[in-house]
């Protein structure tokens, strides 16, 4: 068989296009994980929500930024909201139970978007239509919009945790929780920000990759099912990992639908999570024991 | 135990499969099948709940181990000429447990969180394969098969009606209880419940864990395959979504709502997940999970032995 280069040069681009909104939905889960132990089961809903918030922003003001802006902020009240009531009463006891409290919560919001959107998906209308000559075809400027977007919204998180004051505070409480509160960090409210954060996190990219698939109530699902295994492939509660992870596992999943359907190339990425799990358990980019 | 406690949990046991075998006789068709089904629903709950309950590993897969049962079944149903009802229950065994066992296999190496993470998505391959594989499994439209009679083939065959159905259903069950009991109390039970207490611990002691837990997610998954056995007999019907995760959930669900590590607690959770979803479908017609979903995320803030832990505190109160 000859090696299609066309192809793959689009693909290579799809790839790093759906790997860079994978690591932004794949950050905030990594993060919230990372700082608080708690397994966001809810995350893909976030990702909905935002998405449909946007539609709504979108269809009422025309202005794709404020939709950004407005679905970002809108869920990261929706996710600060979730952790207080169900997560902080929560704290003490067996970690395990927060993905039942997150599990319950995914059920609530997927049912509630159904009933008030109904199961017909809605289309988000591209910001920026134009399309440049990638070999022979036609490819819109707007996915690499996206890869760009999602890439300042990581870059601008990281360095907001480098070297922000409250980025310390969050860092701080990841490295010790008892000695962060001794410290005088209000360390319950640094958890319910950073749940806010990944909440956030999740609905730019749910507005973001909006315009290539259609918003409906279900599309969390899949994924949140990538990004976990974006996270357990990267090690759990390594962010760098994370990214690095979720652009390696695109990346595959777009040259393997060159030869299979998309539905099927799913499975390519469940067998790096499988040799990932038989040959290096805690990672491939992670060193945190577990 | 003591002999009393003994003779008083016979009893118990007696009364309530004398009432549940009476149930077909005096209700309506409806609450008839909606009985049937609970038992089914209640054994795949108690499957999951030597893994949630007495090893503490949560398996958010059991779709998995559910589903292939129901397409064993449906696979023996199909493919041998006259149906048999042993080879099918086999067939649903084999391949349940087969899963399982390639499940266990990997899933079985970490802990806690990740191994829910790793059975969920391990559940949702199964999916994807048998969704898109629609030569065989019929993809999104699933198989519809018959039913086989009860007897020895060749000699002695009486067709199911409802009533033996549910009778068929409720002997299996019951036994799957004692078994599942005898099992929780046995030294390799105990085992599992040393790793759910400590593992370290347990594993200093010289017990190989992950022997342990390999057999204890085999086991587990066995008896949810029997379950989706017995719900491919009930309902003639294979479909892709007894695989997806909501049945996963779902039976995660029936054991938190009626306390986990009790074997009879998660039938419990299912009779009264499934009756609230009855009553509340009134109301709230398709969206019912979202009250149903606020119900969950209280009980597991508030009452996180489950009904019937609450019920027993209450009681000793």
């Amino acid at each position: 068989m000859a090696i299609p280069w066309d192809l793959i040069v689009v693909q290579t681009v799809n790839g790093i296009v759906t790997g860079m909104i994978l690591a932004l939905v794949a950050s905030g889960l990594t993060l919230i994980f990372g700082i608080m132990d708690v397994v966001n089961f809810a995350h893909g809903e976030l990702f909905m929500l935002g998405a449909y918030i946007g539609v709504l922003v979108l269809a009422s003001t025309g202005s794709f930024l404020l939709a950004l802006t407005t679905a970002s902020l809108v869920v990261a009240l929706i996710g600060a909201a979730l952790q207080i009531v169900t997560l902080r009463p929560l704290i003490g006891r067996d970690p395990l139970t927060t993905i039942l409290a997150t599990f319950g919560a995914s059920l609530v919001l997927q049912n509630y978007a159904l009933w008030q959107f109904g199961p017909i998906s809605r289309k988000i209308a591209e910001p920026v239509s134009g399309q440049f000559h990638l070999l022979y075809l036609e490819y819109p400027w707007y996915r690499l919009v996206i890869a760009v977007a999602s890439a300042a919204i990581i870059g601008a998180f990281w360095l907001f945790l480098k070297f922000g004051r409250y980025g310390i505070w969050i860092r701080a409480t990841t490295q010790d929780r008892v000695m962060a509160q001794a410290m005088g960090i209000p360390v319950p409210w640094v958890h319910t920000g950073v749940f806010a954060i990944g909440a956030a996190m999740a609905a730019a990219s749910g507005v973001l990759f909006g315009p290539l698939v259609g918003v409906e109530p279900y599309m969390g699902l899949p994924w949140v099912l990538k990004a976990f295994i974006v996270v357990v492939v990267g090690g759990m509660g390594s962010f760098g990992g994370s990214i690095a992870a979720a652009i390696f596992v695109s990346l595959l999943e777009s040259y393997a639908s060159i030869w299979v359907s998309p539905s099927q190339a799913i499975i390519v990425s469940f067998v790096v999570l499988i040799l990932t799990l038989l040959f290096r358990p805690t990672g491939l980019f992670g060193s945190a024991s577990r | 135990m003591t002999k009393r406690d003994t003779r008083s949990f016979w009893i118990g046991f007696a009364v309530i499969v004398a009432l549940l075998a009476a149930a077909p006789l005096v209700l309506p068709p409806f609450w008839r099948h909606f009985v049937t089904e609970i038992l089914i629903w209640g054994l795949l709950a108690m499957s999951s709940d030597l893994l949630i309950g007495y090893t503490g590993l949560i398996s958010f897969g059991h779709s998995a181990f559910f589903g292939l049962g129901v397409y064993g079944a449906a696979a023996a149903l199909l493919l041998v000429a006259p149906p048999n009802l042993f080879l099918a229950i086999a067939l649903g065994l084999a391949a349940a447990a087969l899963v399982a066992g390639f499940v266990a296999f990997f899933s079985t190496r970490l802990r806690d969180i990740y191994f829910a993470i790793t059975t969920l998505i391990f559940s949702q391959i199964f999916y994807v394969i048998i969704f898109t594989w629609t030569s065989v499994t019929g993809g999104e439209n699933g198989l519809t098969f018959t039913r086989p009679g009860l007897g020895v083939p060749g000699l002695y065959v009486v067709r199911f009606t409802p009533t033996t159905m549910h009778w068929f259903v409720l002997a299996v069950v019951a036994l799957s209880y004692l078994v599942l009991r005898r099992i929780t109390r046995s030294p390799f039970g105990m085992v599992l419940q040393a790793i759910r207490e400590n593992e370290g611990r347990t594993r200093a002691i010289g017990y190989h864990v992950e022997h342990y837990k390999i057999v204890a997610v085999m086991l587990s998954g066995v008896f949810a395959g029997l379950a989706g056995v017995l719900y491919a007999l009930q309902n003639e019907f294979a479909a892709a979504d007894f695989v997806f995760f909501l049945v996963s959930g779902e039976t995660v669900i029936y054991n938190v709502m009626g306390g986990i590590g009790t074997l009879v607690g998660p039938i419990v959770g299912a009779a009264f997940f499934l009756l609230l979803r009855e009553a509340l479908s009134r109301f709230f017609t398709e969206y019912y999970l979202i009250p149903l979903g606020v119900i969950f995320i209280a009980m597991v803030i508030f009452m996180p032995q489950g009904l019937l832990g609450f019920a027993r505190r209450w009681l000793n109160r």
